[in-house]
């Protein structure tokens, strides 16, 4: 930064004011030294500078910067890029030892057969939760928004109550992930929790079971509790898109004879078609990082087995219990790539002309 | 309440729109076949108040029930009002000590993210210097990449700087994983503030500093509202660093680790009380505050999740 400020502190100089002609020997140092004295100690002489102007706001910046830079430089960027370069050592992370292996690691991940159950897992979530969650979204912002009776021959009106449906839609949302691992654990578990107790008292007693210790059930819990916890977020989000439709757009559609799924495909949709998309990105994401409810909720984190182990509990476990720190990165950064991937293929395939209103 | 469940509720949302679109209904007749879409839609958006709120609602009312009475029967009234479960979580689980060490080190971070990422957006947003693209591309490009990735080094950068299992350690980190989204949103706040205040500060004479405490940060107060909101419910919710970087004493542990090890811990010593009363006073004043402030939370947080 000190090199900016040097190359600014010339151009204003160029041209060199009128009363000023001779400046005094030393005022060159003075000016720098202004750039890390606080105002209150430069000399007024400094201070009645043309060039002085220029040096406090580059003293401004820089001073405004330097903390925030400082902090997020250290703990954000240089782990980030460490993360790289570890990935390509033989690390344990108990000691300060780690010889280079090269691409080792990203081999040795072609035969682990862990890694491949959890990236299935995770990428099902990926491309399962947006769609189950973002459709109950719609469904039910599009039932608060056009849903209710028509009342004063106004031909769309929302469900009365709305307010009410998105303040309790929006409970889980609100409530931490840990809060609704151990809520939902407890919900699932077989002797105490309601959902059997719920089966049995309507006669489908025979589809109580141990959800949690099933293999073949469990990772469908865990996609239900993802689902669980973002549907009032979108309700919430749809409806504001939706509201800020004008409303003469679907009474004409409506005047049209369009019936509401129609008006909803054909009118709704396409008209919050940027948010449902930019939803869609936000919820991939949110599902690839599925990390405190599988931790949490599961069995062992991640099983029983392997049934639900998604890549970022392996990860941890893999830095953290036994001692892979290394190997643990690689998985972070080949994590790193389907976040990407996923992310341009979303920016590409989803994108529409976006219209006007 | 399977884990099934929305596929069907989402196959039958389709349904109640057909024999109206099918029919071809007029728009202006009053209670047509409307009535009963209404019944099925008002059906679905009751059915999901019973999804969102009955796991709370039955959290809630078994933390007031007997260890002895919840094993075996899930729902039921408590037989007597009685606050056992509360003491015993408060005190012999730990809940309070987990609660007043997470109110410690959001005390700290909280203001810390907000000072530092608005004088961060401030000059990014408001100042022409070198560097200015990239610093703000350096900002907005954290919110890409998952924390996960880091987490492993950042273990060992803080065990450098011995920060490990600090409150200290953790309100920095809060503060790092805080600031890409913060300082991008206040940036774009600061930039739709009008210069001309401003100006006519600096004319007066104000410092650059001063401009910016009296000036301008009361003017971006609601941009400071929306993510404060936004980074409060983060913050607090946290899970995963706390994991990371104070997990090995347990006197230091934040709220959502404590429920977590309770609800391990549960289930050798079935003391469902303690477990269901420590989830209530872990989310309750959550659920209290958003009720009273749900205009605000709501859209803080979606202005926070899509901008």
């Amino acid at each position: 930064m000190a090199n900016d400020v040097r190359a600014a502190d010339r151009d204003t100089a160029v041209p060199t004011p009128r009363g000023r002609a001779e400046t005094p020997p030393g005022r060159g140092l003075l000016l720098a030294a202004a750039l890390v004295l606080p105002p209150r100690l430069t000399p007024a002489g400094v201070k009645n500078d043309r060039r002085y102007r220029s040096i406090d706001k580059y003293r401004f910046v820089c001073w405004f910067l330097s903390v925030p830079l400082l902090v997020y430089g250290i703990f954000v960027i240089s782990p980030f890029l460490q993360a790289f370069y570890y990935s390509l050592t033989d690390w344990s992370g108990y000691s300060s030892r780690f010889g280079f292996v090269g691409l080792d690691n990203y081999s040795r991940m072609l035969d682990d057969s862990d890694f491949w159950a959890s990236i299935r897992h995770s990428v099902l979530l990926l491309v399962v939760a947006p769609v189950v969650t973002l459709g109950l979204g719609l469904f039910f912002a599009f039932m608060l928004q056009a849903g209710g009776r028509r009342r004063r021959g106004e031909a769309f009106s929302g469900v009365r109550g709305a307010k009410f449906y998105k303040i309790v839609y929006f409970f889980p949302q609100v409530l931490s992930v840990a809060i609704v691992g151990v809520v939902w654990g407890a919900m699932f578990d077989p002797i105490t929790g309601p959902i059997n107790e719920v089966l049995r008292s309507v006669g489908l007693g025979s589809l109580a079971r141990n959800w949690l210790a099933n293999p073949d059930i469990a990772l469908l819990c865990v996609l239900f509790v993802l689902c669980w916890m973002f549907v009032g977020f979108y309700v919430v989000l749809f409806s504001a898109a939706m509201g800020s439709v004008p409303g003469e757009i679907h009474e004409a559609a409506l005047l049209d004879g369009a019936g509401r799924s129609t008006t909803f495909f054909r009118v709704t949709l396409p008209l919050v078609w940027d948010t449902v998309h930019t939803g869609w990105i936000y919820m991939g994401i949110q599902a690839l990082d599925a990390f405190a409810i599988v931790h949490i909720m599961t069995i062992n984190q991640g099983g029983p087995g392997n049934s639900t182990l998604v890549t970022p509990v392996y990860l941890y476990k893999k830095a953290f219990d036994v001692g892979q720190a290394g190997y643990a990165t690689a998985v972070g950064v080949v994590l790193l790539v389907v976040t990407m991937v996923f992310a341009a293929v979303m920016m590409l395939f989803g994108r529409r002309e976006r219209i006007e209103y | 309440m399977s884990a099934t469940k929305p596929a069907p509720v989402e196959e039958a949302a389709t349904a109640p729109g057909r024999p109206v679109g099918g029919a071809g209904e007029g728009p202006r007749r009053k209670h047509g076949k409307g009535g009963t879409l209404n019944v099925f839609s008002g059906a679905f958006l009751v059915l999901w108040v019973v999804m969102a709120a009955g796991p709370l609602v039955w959290v809630m009312v078994n933390s007031l029930r007997e260890s002895g009475e919840i094993t075996g029967n899930p729902f039921g009234w408590p037989s007597a009002l009685s606050l056992e479960n509360f003491a015993n979580a408060w005190s012999e689980a730990n809940i309070g000590t987990y609660t007043l060490n997470s109110l410690i080190v959001l005390a700290g971070s909280l203001p810390g993210t907000m000072l530092l990422g608005s004088m961060a957006a401030y000059v990014i947003a408001r100042y022409t210097f070198p560097g200015n693209r990239v610093v703000y591309l350096l900002f907005a490009g954290g919110m890409m990449f998952p924390i996960i990735l880091a987490v492993v080094p950042l273990f060992f950068v803080m065990d450098n700087f011995s920060l490990l299992d600090t409150r200290h350690g953790l309100i920095i980190a809060y503060i790092a994983y805080s600031l890409p989204f913060t300082t991008f949103f206040m940036t774009s706040f600061f930039r739709t503030l009008p210069g001309s205040v401003a100006e006519a500060a600096t004319i007066d004479g104000a410092s650059h500093s001063r401009i910016f405490f009296q000036v301008m940060l009361p003017m971006a107060k609601p941009g400071l509202i929306s993510i404060g909101i936004f980074n409060f419910l983060g913050q607090w919710n946290q899970y995963f660093l706390p994991l990371a970087l104070n997990s090995t004493d347990e006197d230091k542990a934040l709220l959502t680790q404590g429920l977590a090890e309770l609800s391990v811990n549960q289930g050798y010593q079935g003391d469902w009380g303690a477990l269901f009363a420590g989830l209530t006073i872990a989310m309750l004043p959550i659920l209290v505050v958003y009720m009273v402030f749900q205009r605000q939370v709501q859209e803080g947080l979606t202005a926070g999740a899509v901008k």
